[in-house]
Formats: structure tokens, C-alpha cells, sequence
């Protein structure tokens, strides 16, 4: 049960970030998973109250967005999608293929509440 | 992710980077690893690795499949060809850590309470306890558990996963995370096919392949030492490796690690910090 490790590196990194924004809440958390990733979403969603108790993202919606698995066949050259255990090119079979997507673990973005000026920042 | 900037953006999420924001609220594009603070303390180590010339390896396996038993054998064989240092991690006990120390080589035991596998910043705190001026080979024998380490970078050079052939050939289909991150897979425990009939050396290859995972599959058995001269002869290779690395100044990341060591790189110090909330305890020799 990592998820919990993991959600308390998502509520830090969402503290810095709230905190870099002046942000009085965080309304909304959207992290993306991919299936290789290691985490699990469920588990990282029950993770996540617990976690983010008493931080500015305590009332926070965490959104999980799944991706999907992706290979790049370095035999064929075939763009395919993938099993989690069968990484292998969908049109040849080959499994000298390479990943395109599908290992992500991400905090892809934040909504945040605060009494500057609205508009979009780059966080980095 | 990408390979040529190291920046997160994958066909999958490619239009969140470049999403627009309603109004009122402040939407910030962060595209981070979960774990970016892991992997900067992770980065932290695998520098003092090469800046000391240490080749570092993260050992990971189930629990029971032979991870200290075939480091006690490899201690025994090439303690006199190489200086090998150990960091033991375990839920609790310090006995694998005194079995290492009975070889003759250094050992730090890590006892994590609960946590389930270890991560850089206490893979840091253990290398306080350590003097890498000493050290040619840095085992680190991870937590037995074939889900959690695989996804915590530690700093190490290589991952190696042990598969005992008591446990089932398929293996690498079931915990996918953990075989795909191996750099080589070690069939431990071969000593027992002949009466494990239902263990196929060429199935659990052929699992290890459907990865996509292009990784040595050597067997051995530890206790009868059978098949070591493969395993140790991978040391070597490895170890004079990273001496060229280090020579001209290259640095090598395990050949897949989650999405958090591919991103820039960024480096800090955060000496004693604990990680996750997580309370763990060292003792050091």
C-alpha cells in the first residue's frame, strides 16, 4: 500500500504549489495514471482524504485521469495500444517495442482559489 | 517521458499541457511526477555514487527468493577482487544486515516498521553511515515485495530481480511493474527444478519478453553454486562499466524507471529528511 506514500508527495507538492500561488484553497487536484505506473487509482483515491487532511487541499476534488497503453513497434513501426503484461506490437507480434505511454504517474494540474488576480500561470 | 528533452508531455496527456482555463480560478499546468521529491533525493544519491566511482544495485524480489543468500555467496567469492558494501531493508530484524557483517563486508540495516519498500531519502540516510571511499559494489537489498520498490528510485545503477523457482513461472505477467524494471532477472533457486516440474525457465522468459523487457535471465543456485560464474561475470562487466561512466562523466539510470527520473534535472539536498510520513529506524555498522 504505497498509494499513501505516494498521496503525501501529491499534498506536499500541491502545498508548494498553492503556497507559490498565494492560493487561500485548492479546489481541484487532476493527476494522471497510467497502468504501468505502479499505482493504483482506487487506492490513491482512498488515500487521498486521509492525506490531505488539514492541508490547504483538504475540500479539494482529486480528479484521476487513466491513460491508456502505448507502444512504438522498433520493428514494424506501428503506433499500438498494449496489455499491461503484453507490451508486444499489436500489428507484428514483435516485442522489441518501446513505450509511449502508459507508465505515467503525474500531478498534471491544479485549481486554485485565491484573492490575486485570476488568469493562467505556469508553475514552472 | 521524451528522451530528447526529458519533459513529461506523452501523446496520452498532450492536450492537458495545452488546456485552457475557465474563468475565475487559477488552473496550473504542473505535468510532475508524483514522487519528483523521491526522485531529486534519488538523483542526490546516484551522484554520490559516481562521484565515489560506486556501481549501485537495487535488489528486489519476493520475499524469501534468496536475496541474501546470494549476496553472502557473492561476498564469499569476489571480496577479495572487489570492496562490497551493503544496505540491508527490512520491515524489521537487523538479522540479514549480520549475516552480511559475518562476511566480512559493511552492512547498514534499514528497518522500515510498516513501509513496504525503500526510498531515496532513507537510502540517503543510510549512506551517512557509510564511507563510499571504500566502495566498489553497493548492494541494496530492498524490502521483499514484488509491487512497491519498483516504484521508488533509489539512485542505483541497475535493478536486479530475483524470481525463485519455488514461486510460479508466470511471475513477471503477474506483478508486470516490477519484471519490466529489471536490468537483469535472476532464476534463483535452480537447484530445486528437478523437483518443481511445474516451473519452466523458458515460460518465465517468455513472460519477462512480453514486457518488452530485452534483460538477461541467468539461473542459479546460490546454495549449491551452481551458475554463479554468469552472475559474477555480469558484475564485472558492470563495475568496469561505471568506471568508464564515471571516467567521462556519463550517468546511467536503470533502462526504465517510472516517469519521475526521466524528468529535468533538478538537485537539492535535504539531509534527515523523512520521506512520506513514514517513521524508520537505522542501525548502522
Amino acid at each position: 500500500m504505497h498509494e499513501l506514500s505516494v498521496c503525501y508527495a501529491l499534498i506536499r507538492q500541491v502545498q508548494d504549489i498553492a503556497r507559490e500561488h498565494r492560493a487561500v484553497a485548492v479546489t481541484s487536484v487532476k493527476v494522471q495514471i497510467g497502468p504501468l505506473s505502479g499505482v493504483e487509482a482506487d487506492l490513491l483515491r482512498q488515500a487521498f482524504p486521509l492525506a490531505s487532511a488539514g492541508s490547504v487541499a483538504e475540500t479539494a476534488q482529486l480528479v484521476i485521469e487513466r491513460l491508456p497503453i502505448r507502444v512504438h513497434c522498433e520493428s514494424c513501426g506501428a503506433e499500438t495500444a498494449a496489455e499491461v503484461n503484453k507490451l508486444i506490437c499489436g500489428a507484428c507480434g514483435d516485442w522489441h517495442t518501446r513505450l509511449l505511454s502508459g507508465d505515467e504517474m503525474l500531478l498534471a494540474s491544479v485549481e486554485l482559489e485565491s484573492n490575486a488576480e485570476p488568469g493562467i500561470r505556469n508553475a514552472e | 517521458m521524451c528522451d530528447t528533452c526529458g519533459c513529461n508531455i506523452t501523446p496520452g496527456n498532450e492536450h492537458l499541457a495545452r488546456r485552457k482555463n475557465p474563468q475565475g480560478q487559477d488552473a496550473i499546468t504542473v505535468l510532475k511526477s508524483l514522487l519528483s521529491a523521491n526522485d531529486r533525493e534519488a538523483a542526490h544519491n546516484r551522484e554520490h555514487f559516481d562521484r565515489h566511482g560506486v556501481l549501485a544495485l537495487n535488489l528486489m524480489s519476493s520475499p524469501g527468493s534468496g536475496k541474501t543468500l546470494l549476496l553472502e555467496a557473492t561476498i564469499e567469492a569476489l571480496k577479495n577482487e572487489f570492496r562490497i558494501a551493503v544496505i540491508e531493508g527490512d520491515l524489521e530484524t537487523e538479522n540479514d544486515a549480520a549475516r552480511i557483517r559475518a562476511k566480512g563486508v559493511p552492512a547498514i540495516q534499514i528497518t522500515t516498521g510498516s513501509a513496504c519498500h525503500l526510498d531515496a531519502h532513507m537510502v540517503h540516510d543510510a549512506l551517512h553511515h557509510l564511507n563510499l571511499e571504500n566502495v566498489d559494489i553497493l548492494f541494496i537489498e530492498n524490502v521483499g515485495n514484488l509491487v512497491c520498490p519498483a516504484s521508488f528510485d533509489l539512485g542505483q545503477h541497475r535493478n536486479i530481480t530475483l524470481l525463485s523457482v519455488t514461486e510460479g513461472d508466470d511471475k513477471p505477467a503477474k506483478y508486470p511493474v516490477m519484471f519490466r524494471a529489471a536490468d537483469l532477472v535472476l532464476l534463483t533457486k535452480t537447484d530445486l527444478l528437478p523437483v518443481l516440474d511445474d516451473f519452466d525457465p523458458a515460460r518465465a522468459e517468455t513472460c519477462l519478453r512480453n514486457l518488452a523487457n530485452p534483460a538477461p535471465a541467468l539461473r542459479l543456485s546460490a546454495k549449491k553454486k551452481d551458475g554463479l560464474a554468469a552472475w559474477f561475470d555480469w558484475l564485472r562487466h558492470e563495475r568496469a562499466a561505471q568506471r568508464d561512466r564515471v571516467r567521462t562523466g556519463q550517468i546511467l539510470r536503470p533502462a526504465v524507471q517510472p516517469d519521475g527520473a526521466h524528468l529535468h534535472a533538478e538537485t537539492g539536498h535535504s539531509h534527515g529528511r523523512l520521506s512520506s510520513g513514514q517513521h524508520y529506524r537505522f542501525r548502522g555498522a
